[in-house]
């Protein structure tokens, strides 16, 4: 094992990949100077870098990954995918059906996503429960360096589009890029745990649609991904103090789901909390519940999610975001 | 196009030095307070782009539209928007222009026609939605879009080359070129001529140096001119540099104005990179160093005082007898009121 960061994580695993599988190859806007490393290593024929013009190379990905490639490639950040969005909506989702199970596309969609660095509303979205409710792809979203590099490598050898979302509170190399810019005058609440951690020397993946239970607990169970699970933790530990005992699921991919997992943590529990950096209406909390349900179990509910455009302002944008004090008090709500 | 031995209207050159160096030194302003940590989040300034910006305010008429990329601060603060109201729109402030909800890159004035959007390329159906309804209306209004060599090559805005052209809709779409698209060299994947793909939508357009205020001023305003009195779009291929580099804090142009600890890093981490088992063959590992390189050592020129409009402004108006000094004294005086206000207020905790 080894400490590495967030962001040193999954491009040592793209690396490795890289260097075991020629199909693999990376493609997006800036991709060789953001991804110096890698250029310096593989050459430009393996990280190419486009114009700006996202419709057409993440739909071009498509038939790349359709002839035999592996591209993974970059959205900066997903917030841009709008601009794009006939290549997952109509286009990669689509292709495993219409053609009856005969064609599929590989490809990874990479893009940072996430706020809480005074970015606004256009660059900070998280948008995972809008691209995971079309059927056909999948969507991945690590909280953890080794998460992020076993999920990628998992994500890399899926046989079909894998949306990959790298939270910039996590991602340090996106923090600085687009919130520090080398000044010492900024702070921003990067969660520890989920900015560093030790990885494996040789990376294995970890399959898609399993959760990680991150703490055990019997009076509620609290379901996040991404950031939102560090907030759950600190929550967790404030809530012990006043006898609260919570279970906390990172849910690690948001499609595939881990109904199983859930159903049980809940069916122990009898309550539950979804943590959302996503929109809350039609999203990821008003899914699980719609399972919990439909699986005829009882059980208390509350959710703390994004509920409005991000704002600018830095304390209001803080309290849009789920934070530890929400969930707090919403997890008190629920339980009295 | 260029008349540089003629004799200029001094009065009205130095007015447009005026606006552009109250522009230079209001930014300023927002880069202090960027670096203090007042401002989050990204900054994307207009420094290198006055001598654009100022042209094309002062030929616009009131009812003109005007949509505004991620570069928003010379327009908004040209076109007359309260720049205390900007700055605390910057900080994130209730008073601010959008009541702190938007910050830099989402600047809007519904009574002065102004739009913003920080996704790249928006800002050619923004302008052309404008120009529909000037049309409709049946006034005489035109619609700006503003964006960057980087943004042509993404689709809604060639989109609206050919709609604007097809419907035969009042857009003056400007390009400002600094062949720099973040880290990327625009001309390394852009194909074609720009001005070729104007006309080959059947624009009319100019390819003008943007960083010279006499030229742009007499291109932008003959294109205005032709746009209002043909109703149809005109593109203006306008170069320019960013001398704050693609946003405050950019490592290609701080790499030049620090010395060692930047070069330091990425010289430690690329060799270990370079020296990797498994990956591309020696030659191919050397053209990426020769690209990081060339990358590194290009981003240079930009911060030359040749290619500064402001120096080529002054200078060209000094050489013309004019009193330049006493325009950036009374321009100094305002922008240090300006701060002083805008520190008041936050200070007085009136903040969100
Ligand atoms: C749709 C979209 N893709 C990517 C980005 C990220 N981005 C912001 S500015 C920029 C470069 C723009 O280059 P250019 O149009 O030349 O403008 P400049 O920054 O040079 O003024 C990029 C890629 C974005 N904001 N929106
Ligand atoms: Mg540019």
């Amino acid at each position: 094992m080894k400490k590495l960061s967030f962001a040193e994580a999954v491009e040592s695993c793209l690396m490795q990949k890289m260097a075991e599988d020629h199909s693999v190859f990376i493609m997006g806007e800036d991709v060789q100077m953001m991804r110096l490393n890698i250029l310096a290593r593989f050459g430009k024929n393996r990280v190419i870098n486009t114009p700006i013009s996202e419709a057409a190379f993440t739909g071009a990905a498509i038939a790349a990954a359709m002839s035999g490639l592996r591209p993974v490639v970059e959205v900066m950040l997903v917030d841009f995918i709008g601009v794009a969005a006939d290549s997952f909506l109509n286009n990669a989702s689509k292709l495993f059906d219409f053609s009856g199970g005969k064609w599929n596309a590989p490809v990874v969609y990479r893009c940072a996503c996430g706020g809480g660095y005074g970015d606004g509303g256009q660059h900070e979205q998280s948008l995972w429960g809008w691209l995971a409710h079309i059927p056909g792809i999948s969507v991945v979203v690590p909280s953890n360096p080794i998460d992020a590099g076993g999920l990628l490598y998992a994500a890399i050898e899926h046989d079909h589009p894998v949306f990959f979302l790298e939270h910039k509170l996590l991602a340090q190399n996106w923090l600085e890029y687009m919130g520090i810019g080398g000044r010492s005058t900024v702070q921003f609440d990067v969660p520890e745990d989920g900015a560093w951690g030790e990885v494996p020397k040789k990376w294995t993946p970890i399959p898609l649609g399993k959760l990680n239970v991150v703490r055990e607990g019997k009076d509620i169970t609290l379901i996040s991904v991404g950031v939102g699970v560090h907030r759950c933790v600190e929550a967790a530990s404030k809530l012990e103090e006043v006898s609260i005992s919570a279970e906390i699921l990172d849910l690690r991919s948001i499609s595939p789901l881990d109904i199983e997992n859930i159903l049980q943590s809940v069916r122990k529990t009898g309550a539950v909390i979804i943590v959302d950096e996503d929109y809350k209406e039609f999203g990821l909390s008003g899914e699980i519940a719609a399972i919990l349900a439909e699986n005829q179990i009882e059980f208390k509910y509350g959710r703390v999610c994004t509920e409005k455009t991000i704002p600018f302002n830095r304390e209001s944008e803080d309290e849009t975001l789920p934070n530890v004090a929400r969930i707090i008090h919403m997890v008190k709500k629920v339980v009295s | 196009m260029k008349k540089k031995d003629k004799k200029i209207d001094i009065a009205f050159y130095s007015k447009m030095y005026q606006l552009m160096y109250r522009s230079r030194k209001f930014e300023e302003i927002v880069m202090q307070l960027w670096h203090e940590g007042t401002i989050f989040g990204e900054m994307h300034m207009s420094v290198g782009e006055e001598a654009i910006h100022a042209s094309i305010i002062k030929n616009l008429e009131d009812g003109d539209a005007i949509a505004v990329d991620h570069r928003g601060t010379a327009p908004f603060f040209m076109r007359g928007i309260d720049p205390i109201s900007l700055l605390l729109e910057f900080i994130g402030h209730k008073d601010g222009l959008c009541s702190g909800q938007g910050g830099h890159m989402h600047l809007f004035s519904r009574e002065h026609n102004m739009t913003s959007s920080g996704i790249v390329g928006a800002t050619g159906s923004t302008a052309m939605g404008f120009a529909l309804s000037h049309k409709y209306k049946n006034n005489k209004n035109i619609a700006v879009a503003l964006f960057g060599e980087g943004a042509i090559n993404q689709g809604m805005l060639l989109e609206s080359f050919n709609m604007t052209s097809a419907l035969e809709l009042p857009v003056l779409f400007v390009c400002k070129d600094n062949n720099w698209a973040i880290t990327t060299q625009s001309d390394s994947v852009t194909g074609g001529v720009l001005l070729d793909r104007a006309q080959g939508f059947g624009i009319a357009g100019e390819k003008i140096n943007g960083l010279d205020f006499q030229e742009s001023f007499s291109r932008i305003g003959y294109a205005i001119k032709t746009i209002r009195k043909t109703g149809k779009p005109y593109f203006i291929h306008a170069t320019c540099v960013h001398r704050e580099g693609h946003f405050l804090g950019d490592q290609l142009i701080a790499l030049h104005r620090t010395t060692g600890k930047i070069l330091g890093d990425l010289v430690g981490s690329l060799t270990k990179s370079l020296f990797k088992l498994k990956g591309g063959l020696v030659g191919e590992r050397g053209e990426s160093l020769g690209h990081i390189l060339k990358i590194m050592t290009s981003s240079k020129h930009q911060l030359k005082s040749s290619v500064d409009p402001l120096v080529i402004a002054k200078k060209m108006l000094k050489n013309q007898g004019a009193d330049v000094l006493s325009v950036e004294k009374k321009a100094d005086q305002e922008i240090d009121q300006i701060l002083k206000q805008t520190l008041q207020i936050i200070q007085g905790g009136n903040q969100l």
